[in-house]
């Protein structure tokens, strides 16, 4: 069973690569030219400068590339969404079961196609306001320095020229681009933002004007200027551009994006710069205004100024009046002063009549009379006075009396005799008291005297010189001794031995004793 | 009215700007409300505009150039444009 042939075991059989091979070759004498309808679509731009691309209708896809060097020569620009014929062969990769159509040219499918196209764009950049006429700048009304965009060969750049030259010499710069081909929308872009970016700093000035422009073509020679980039480059711009693509009845977006559409590049060159010998020509004419204007301004002032002279009033009419015044002033002002000193001249003449000696004697007169008067009254006034002040002196002389002063004195005779009797009494009191003390004083002082102590039995005894002795010692054996005993009673004695010792304490004192003993004997011998 | 007060240096002004100051000089001269003194000072005024715009005028020469672009586009200098 396991051997069982397949049934269609006649068939030749293939490798991969053999049929891989077969088919290719199959495929690419087959269709080794066509041309094929369709929408492009997801075109996709490597760095290698190959374009791949779908090409599509309403059921199938067909991929597609386009090598370098074709697409340089491309009037077209391929872009999605563009209805074209193709024109090409178509290959196959083996190693990836794959095949794809190799395009040699691409047209558009008619002019419809590229206008639906160009329509859709359109609209879509207009939303963005891209075309906004608030955008648009004025130009420059003589620009110094202008940037054209165009080709540096053909006819577009001589116009320009020519038209420069014959209006107004300026200052050009070409930015040399390619005008047509599927690189020129990215040169013209480059273009005109490479205007935008020159700062001066290479020693380039920077136009003030941009021209772009082209010379008439098809549709699709003019398709480069529809770009978008093309577009925005110019819409972005900040020097002015004019645009100048085609012919007048050729309208592409660039012409929409840029300030000011020129009908033809000759157009743009008018547009761009005035004539210059109608400048001078509207120079001289105001200068000539300017040089009128100013002549006129003073020869009207001048009229004026003669006019007002005239008008002026003479100056001796203009001052008549206020020196007459001035005169009639003066005059009064003369006349005012001589009435003034009249007027008080005349007063001093009656102050003057008023004053005299008459007057001054008569009050003198008045006063001396006033003198004599009392004068003659004063010596009787004296009299009145000394009557006067002697009534009352009698009036008082009879009130004084010597009864009054005996009075007084006996009185105090009285009050004195009164005061003596007290100061003796006083007196006797006083002497009294002194007396008695005086006894009393006396009387103690016989009590202590030695006179006393005598009267008691006692005795003195004195040497020769009557000086009391009051020891033993120093009564020399045979010395004179006087005792003297009461009542001044005195008797002579005479030492008659030394000393005696005391025989004790007690009686010490009686051995002192027992010398005047042995005169008391004596004594009592007597 | 502004241009009278502050007077820029005419050798600074565009042509349209000093042809346009030009223009109002004139038209005030010949209108004659101008005092004497600013007349004259305007006038003088006047005369510097016009030497400055036929200096622009006279300067105006043809100049061709044509730009050279290095690779990342920008400007790196001119030559002469051949015809």
């Amino acid at each position: 069973m396991s051997n069982i042939p397949a049934p269609n075991s006649n068939v030749t059989e293939f490798s991969v690569t053999e049929l891989s091979g077969a088919i290719k070759r199959t495929m690419e004498d087959t269709y080794g030219r066509v041309r094929v309808r369709g929408e492009l679509g997801r075109v996709s731009r490597p760095a290698s400068g190959h374009i791949y691309l779908d090409l599509k209708d309403d059921r199938a896809v067909l991929a597609a590339v386009i090598w370098k060097g074709a697409a340089a020569k491309m009037a077209v620009r391929p872009e999605e969404g563009l209805e074209v014929i193709a024109t090409g062969k178509i290959t196959t990769f083996p190693g990836q079961s794959k095949y794809q159509l190799v395009i040699d040219n691409i047209e558009p499918a008619g002019e419809g196609a590229l206008m639906a196209l160009l329509a859709a764009r359109k609209r879509q950049l207009e939303s963005e306001g891209l075309f906004d006429p608030a955008r648009k700048q004025l130009l420059p009304y003589m620009p110094r320095v202008i940037g054209v965009v165009t080709s540096p060969t053909g006819a577009v750049i001589r116009d320009i020229l020519h038209r420069l030259s014959d209006r107004f010499p300026s200052h050009v710069l070409v930015w040399p681009v390619r005008v047509q081909g599927e690189t020129s929308a990215q040169e013209v872009a480059t273009a005109v933002r490479g205007f935008n970016a020159i700062d001066g700093g290479s020693g380039i000035p920077k136009p003030d004007l941009i021209i772009v422009a082209r010379g008439g073509g098809s549709l699709e020679d003019l398709w480069g200027f529809n770009e978008e980039v093309v577009v925005r480059a110019v819409a972005d711009s900040d020097i002015p551009v004019i645009s100048a693509v085609g012919h007048e009845t050729d309208t592409t977006l660039v012409d929409y994006a840029a300030d000011v559409r020129a009908p033809t590049p000759t157009g743009a060159a008018e547009i761009a710069v005035p004539v210059q010998a109608e400048l001078v020509a509207q120079m001289a004419q105001l200068v000539a205004r300017l040089r009128a204007g100013l002549s006129r301004s003073t020869d009207r002032k001048k009229e004026r100024l003669s006019g007002l002279t005239r008008a002026l009033p003479h100056p001796d009419g203009l001052l008549a009046l206020p020196r007459q015044r001035l005169d009639g002033q003066q005059v009064r002002l003369g006349a005012a002063l001589d009435r003034f000193t009249t007027h008080k001249r005349s007063r001093l003449t009656t102050a003057e009549a008023k004053l005299s000696p008459s007057r001054l004697i008569h009050r003198f007169d008045n006063v001396r009379s006033n003198l004599d008067r009392l004068s003659r009254s004063l010596p009787s006034a004296l009299g009145r006075n000394i009557q006067t002040h002697r009534r009352e002196l009698g009036f008082r002389a009879q009130r004084l009396s010597p009864q009054t002063v005996n009075r007084n004195v006996k009185s105090g005779r009285e009050q004195l005799v009164a005061f003596q009797r007290r100061n003796d009494l006083a007196a006797e009191r006083l002497i009294g008291n002194r007396r008695d003390r005086a006894n009393q004083v006396s009387k103690l002082l016989e009590s202590y005297s030695y006179q006393r102590v005598l009267d008691r039995g006692f005795a003195l005894v004195m040497d020769e010189s009557a000086k009391p002795i009051r020891s033993s010692k120093g009564v020399a054996k045979g010395a004179g001794l006087t005792i003297q005993f009461a009542g001044d009673d005195r008797l002579a004695a005479i030492a008659n031995g030394d000393a005696i010792p005391a025989m004790n304490k007690r009686s010490s004192a009686k051995p002192q004793k027992k010398q005047p003993k042995a005169a008391q004997t004596s004594l009592f011998d007597e | 009215m502004n241009e009278q007060q502050k007077p820029a240096d005419p050798s600074t002004l565009s042509f349209e700007h000093a042809l346009k100051e030009l223009e109002g000089i004139v038209d005030r001269l010949e209108r004659g409300d101008v005092e004497l003194e600013e007349s004259i000072t305007i006038y003088e005024r006047g005369e510097a505009l016009r030497n400055r715009c036929d200096a622009l005028l006279k300067s105006a020469e043809m100049k061709i150039e044509k730009i050279k672009a290095g690779r990342d586009g920008q400007a790196t200098g001119t030559e002469a444009l051949d015809d």
